[in-house]
């Protein structure tokens, strides 16, 4: 299977790229809309700050291609902020691709740090993405920006406030945590959205 | 509140190898980092730190080397610390698959690195160890491993870090250090009850109820150990059960 990751002024591309080799998968890390578009899945990954990213994407016109994209794709942290409307992060606009804000943490008592940084569980978790994943699994979250809960959400946190830990709309899925860096549980959510685009691939969805 | 307290082996690497023995039977290769690693990710540990205690140009070579092969083959996060005086090194850490880099002297020495490494990579991956020790009531911060005293106080350096945008607070007792009688949690606890951003206690582990104590009374969020775990006197599954069944939120 082709599955290629988005290339752009992220942090933290490789990791995934490390965790799809051990699940046996050599994807192509590329910025090239051609071989993004023939691409059987798409992984949109990253950690970053969003109005720098968002101004790269637009920049090298990968903004429309991944609104454009028709295959399963999975947006990562930052990639599923970007997903959405606008971002409280820098008052950027996104690609839209859901329709709801990125919004900044405020916390209401001292011992709310922010980064929510660590592991933190998966709750209301309701999506093939979680095939074979208990609520209440821990996985690795870091992020100072959340979405709040919308039509979208298929997975849900409690930190300072009940937020959208994953996002499903069509073949647009996304996760604010980073599977690649939540060891079992992690390897299993991206097997499965690699199972869903191989099917997809194969033309049994 | 669900966030997991985090429990974090550190493994000190020269040239290449692990340089505290292990008790671990069946490890073929105790004394590989990436192995050790693999192990304390399968014991349930949350993150890793590998601190390069080498000094020379060639063990640095070695130490990258050994960050790419940790990237590759293990699946939680790791910190990667010694020998970390610019943006670029930084910067190689990360590329090589780092998720966050510890910065301890060269903080102190230039300031401005955190809020150079914060603005070029994000606060998340920027964490401030300190080394510091009381006397006369004054917890006063060390460099060089503990070798050169400053002029630096603990909960105004601290405090001046996270405003500087360091994403995490790394403390290291002097006091507690190697002695295994617990960590020193009044300090702690003022760090995690005046600072915005996580505290890691460091120094002092020796039993189970140390880890508990670090949690209850001194706030933190995480707890950094090294012999304890190395010699095999405490297993990081066991001690993940029994501080849940103390009533302490851990990931098992």
């Amino acid at each position: 299977m082709n599955v290629a990751i988005i290339k752009y002024n992220a942090g933290n591309i490789y990791s995934v790229v490390h965790a799809l080799k051990r699940l046996g998968i050599e994807p192509d890390v590329t910025d090239n809309a051609n071989d993004i578009g023939k691409a059987d899945c798409v992984i949109f990954p990253g950690q970053g700050e969003a109005t720098k990213t968002m101004n790269y994407l637009r920049a090298n016109k990968l903004d429309k291609v991944i609104t454009n994209l028709r295959q399963p794709v999975l947006g990562i942290c930052i990639g599923m902020q970007l997903m959405c409307t606008y971002s409280e992060e820098g008052e950027t606009s996104c690609l839209g691709i859901f329709d709801t804000k990125v919004l900044h943490f405020t916390p209401e008592k001292q011992e709310q740090k922010i980064p929510h940084m660590g592991w933190d569980t998966l709750t209301n978790i309701s999506h093939p993405l979680f095939n074979g994943i208990d609520e209440g699994a821990f996985v690795y979250f870091i992020h100072s920006y959340f979405v709040p809960l919308n039509p979208f959400t298929i997975a849900t946190n409690d930190y300072i406030l009940p937020f959208s830990a994953a996002l499903a709309k069509d073949n647009f899925w996304a996760t604010q945590f980073h599977p690649e860096k939540s060891g079992i549980v992690g390897e299993r959510i991206l097997k499965n959205f690699l199972d869903y685009s191989q099917k997809c691939s194969n033309g049994h969805v | 509140m669900s966030l997991a307290k985090r429990i974090i082996p550190c493994l000190d690497v020269m040239n290449g190898q692990t340089v505290k023995g292990t008790n671990f039977i069946n490890l073929r290769l105790a004394g590989d980092p990436v192995e050790l690693g693999k192990r304390y990710s399968e014991e349930n540990a949350d993150e890793l730190v590998f601190l390069d205690i080498t000094a020379s140009h060639e063990g640095r070579k070695t130490f990258t080397d050994m960050v790419q092969r940790v990237a590759a083959e293990i699946s939680i996060p790791f910190t990667v610390g010694g020998g970390i005086n610019e943006l670029g090194d930084v910067e190689r850490m990360l590329n090589a698959g780092a998720d966050k880099v510890s910065i301890n002297s060269a903080a102190i020495r230039n300031p401005e690195l955190i809020g150079q490494i914060a603005s070029h990579f994000g606060s998340q991956v920027c964490v401030v160890a300190i080394d510091a020790h009381l006397e006369n009531n004054e917890w006063v911060c060390y460099l060089n491993g503990g070798r050169l005293k400053t002029e630096y106080r603990l909960f105004q350096w601290a405090k001046e870090a996270s405003e500087r945008g360091a994403g995490e607070i790394l403390f290291t007792s002097m006091n507690h250090d190697g002695v295994k009688k617990g960590f020193a949690n009044d300090a702690l606890a003022i760090l995690s009850e005046t600072l915005p951003i996580p505290v890691i206690a460091s120094g002092g582990a020796g039993c189970k109820e140390d880890f508990r104590d670090t949690f209850k009374q001194g706030k933190s969020d995480a707890a950094l150990a090294a012999s304890v775990f190395h010699y095999g006197e405490i297993s990081i599954k066991e001690l993940k059960t029994y501080l849940k069944q103390e009533g302490i939120n851990v990931r098992l």
